[in-house]
């Protein structure tokens, strides 16, 4: 019928600490990938604040979404539907968004889409990947999440493993403050590791009982603070690249020996990751050469793919549009939204500070 | 001159329709809900039954401040979200003097009272329409003080009423007026009069701002202590850019912006 109709979708994430907007064609082509990235203002308090986050996407989100439209050569006409992040995440950031683009979208007249976070993140690996396609495993890895997710099909999600305490990305954060590298812990402690011997030190690999594919990172991260601690008090030098370097094996070893488990238990050929953490490169070395190794096909994205942004939330917005996804006027942000759910109706405002 | 007001600053979500100083249409919900769940659904509900369409809209005015931190921010993102492809001027009104509005034939002084927890109301005190007391978050105590030597009849209003009610009327006896419940709270029609008397000063929807009164926690318990991110961190501090914020496009090969 006719020639194929090209769909454009505007995507709009303020979930945590970056004001993203981005526009996609037919779900996988970036047209633009906007982001105003408040790391300079966090940092001076040593992790995200909240209510300032919340402050800062009021102030920045018309002109990320403005320039997403033009870097994309484009105006409001010509988009097909607005995606945003409706959860999970800091319910006084995801507010932000989720009004404003309910609002677009009611201006505009077009479809509005929820999107669920890590379903965007999941969903990063199509962009530069054209042959990936479910099924597939996916290790969702961030400052918030450490989940392996059997991707049945677009937007269909099962979770078999996560993490029982700290996410990895916490781990990162808490690692980099006690060594004294600051925040955003996981692109400094990945730095700090360079040139660092993995296995100078032997951390905790994180088992756990019952669910062979849940993670721990607490007593690793009480492994690294004992062993500074004691460092410290016997009057011994810490080398700061070995200690992340042996970090960082520790962490990469108890996700990608579960990732692959559950690979090769399900049969599933192609392995793909996620998330913040998934711009680690000890991660990426280590779930490239066990891929390899064991004959799975291995998909990432690249790094500004892997941090915050609203490509990837445009590109899953584009396979929920296609899936008849359509949310109203009501659509509520959703701070601890599971993957795969739809946010319960009528709840009371949180975080409702004066 | 068409105006939409909207305010979502306090517990109730609302907006209002005002053509050339005639009030076309109001709503206004106070139910439990979410603003994020109420005010789309409200506005899209009167502008239809008042026969309006976004593009007819000269101005979209919103209650700017003091109030809840959340609550502002929908009422802002929503009127900035349905500004923005139209590009429908915005304009910022005090959430204070917009209450001081919902009484503007009252002779005698006017003193909007915001709860804004920790002990302390958002305030400003106004007569025959002037600022008199500037905009401030003080304790009930400390407004009482400032009021002692203004002379007549002192009339009160905002959700501050409630937790304060008695003590109003102690020290204040037979000059305490308080404002009947149609006009006690925030009202999405005293925003919209506002707004369209202000019309000259309305901005696009970036420039638009907030006006919290109170800095974030975080913020202010730093600038107590008088620490920078060099002192917290042990590093020195870069070179300050003019907008640390600046939105920048990352197209797909640029590797990310760690580097």
């Amino acid at each position: 019928m006719g020639e194929k109709r090209e769909i454009r979708i505007l995507g709009i994430e303020t979930s945590c600490d970056e004001t993203a907007a981005a526009v996609t064609k037919n779900g996988r082509e970036v047209l633009s990938n906007v982001i105003s990235s408040q790391i300079a203002v966090h940092t001076e308090y040593g992790g995200v604040v909240p209510e300032i986050a919340s402050r800062k996407h009021l102030e920045k989100i018309d002109e990320v979404i403005e320039l997403s439209l033009s870097e994309a050569g484009l105006d409001f006409s010509s988009l097909d539907a607005v995606a945003v992040t409706s959860g999970p995440g800091l319910v006084g950031a995801l507010l932000v968004g989720v009004s404003e683009a309910k609002a677009l979208a009611y201006a505009i007249g077009k479809p509005l889409v929820a999107v669920h976070h890590i379903a965007g993140h999941i969903a990063a690996n199509y962009i530069e990947n054209p042959d990936l396609r479910p099924p597939f495993v996916c290790l969702v890895v961030s400052g918030g999440h450490t989940e392996l997710v059997l991707v049945r099909d677009y937007g269909s999600f099962e979770i078999l493993g996560q993490s029982r305490d700290d996410a990895a990305g916490e781990a990162f954060d808490k690692v980099a403050r006690a060594v004294g590298l600051g925040y955003p812990g996981g692109p400094k402690v990945d730095r700090a590791a360079e040139g660092g011997d993995p296995e100078a030190i032997r951390f905790p690999r994180g088992e756990v009982s019952g669910n062979p594919y849940d993670f721990s990172f607490s007593g690793l991260k009480s492994a690294v603070l004992n062993y500074i601690n004691r460092a410290k008090m016997t009057g011994e030098e810490i080398s700061v690249p070995d200690l992340c370097a042996s970090f960082q094996a520790s962490v990469s070893e108890a996700l990608v020996s579960r990732a692959i488990r559950l690979c090769r238990e399900r049969k599933c050929e192609s392995l793909a990751i996620a998330g913040g953490v998934a711009s680690n490169s000890a991660l990426r070395k280590r779930v490239e050469a066990e891929c390899l190794e064991n004959g799975i096909r291995f998909y990432r994205p690249s790094p500004v793919l892997c941090t915050d942004n609203a490509a990837m939330i445009a590109c899953a917005g584009y396979y929920e549009y296609l899936s008849g996804r359509r949310d109203g006027a009501s659509l509520n942000a959703c701070p601890n939204l599971p993957l795969g759910a739809l946010c319960p109706k009528r709840g009371r405002e949180e975080g409702q500070g004066r | 001159m068409l105006t939409l007001g909207i305010e979502a600053s306090g517990r109730s979500a609302g907006a209002a329709l005002l053509r050339d100083g005639r009030l076309l249409s109001e709503y206004s919900l106070n139910v439990g809900l979410t603003h994020s769940e109420t005010l789309l659904p409200l506005i899209e509900a009167l502008l239809k039954a008042s026969g309006v369409s976004l593009s007819d809209l000269d101005l979209i005015a919103v209650s700017a401040g003091p109030g809840s931190f959340t609550g502002l921010r929908i009422g802002a993102a929503t009127a900035k979200g349905l500004a923005l492809p139209g590009g429908i001027p915005l304009l910022p009104v005090s959430t204070l003097e917009g209450l001081m509005q919902n009484v503007s034939e009252f002779p005698g002084y006017v003193h909007p009272i915001l709860d804004a927890r920790r002990s302390q109301v958002y305030t400003a005190s106004y007569l025959h329409g002037e600022k008199v007391l500037p905009e401030e978050a003080v304790s009930i105590e400390s407004l009482l003080k400032k009021i002692r030597s203004f002379p007549g009849k002192q009339l009160f209003l905002g959700d501050g009423v409630f937790p304060y009610r008695e003590l109003l009327s102690e020290c204040l006896g037979e000059k305490l007026v308080l404002a009947s419940p149609a006009n006690l709270l925030q009202r999405a029609s005293s925003i919209a009069i506002l707004g369209e008397r202000n019309f000259s000063l309305a901005k696009s929807a970036e420039k638009f701002r907030l006006h919290y009164v109170r800095k974030p926690q975080a913020e202010r318990e730093r600038e107590a202590k008088g620490l920078r991110d060099y002192d917290l961190l042990g590093e020195k501090r870069g070179g300050e850019t003019k907008d640390r914020l600046l939105p920048r496009n990352y197209p797909i090969d640029s590797g990310g912006y760690e580097n």
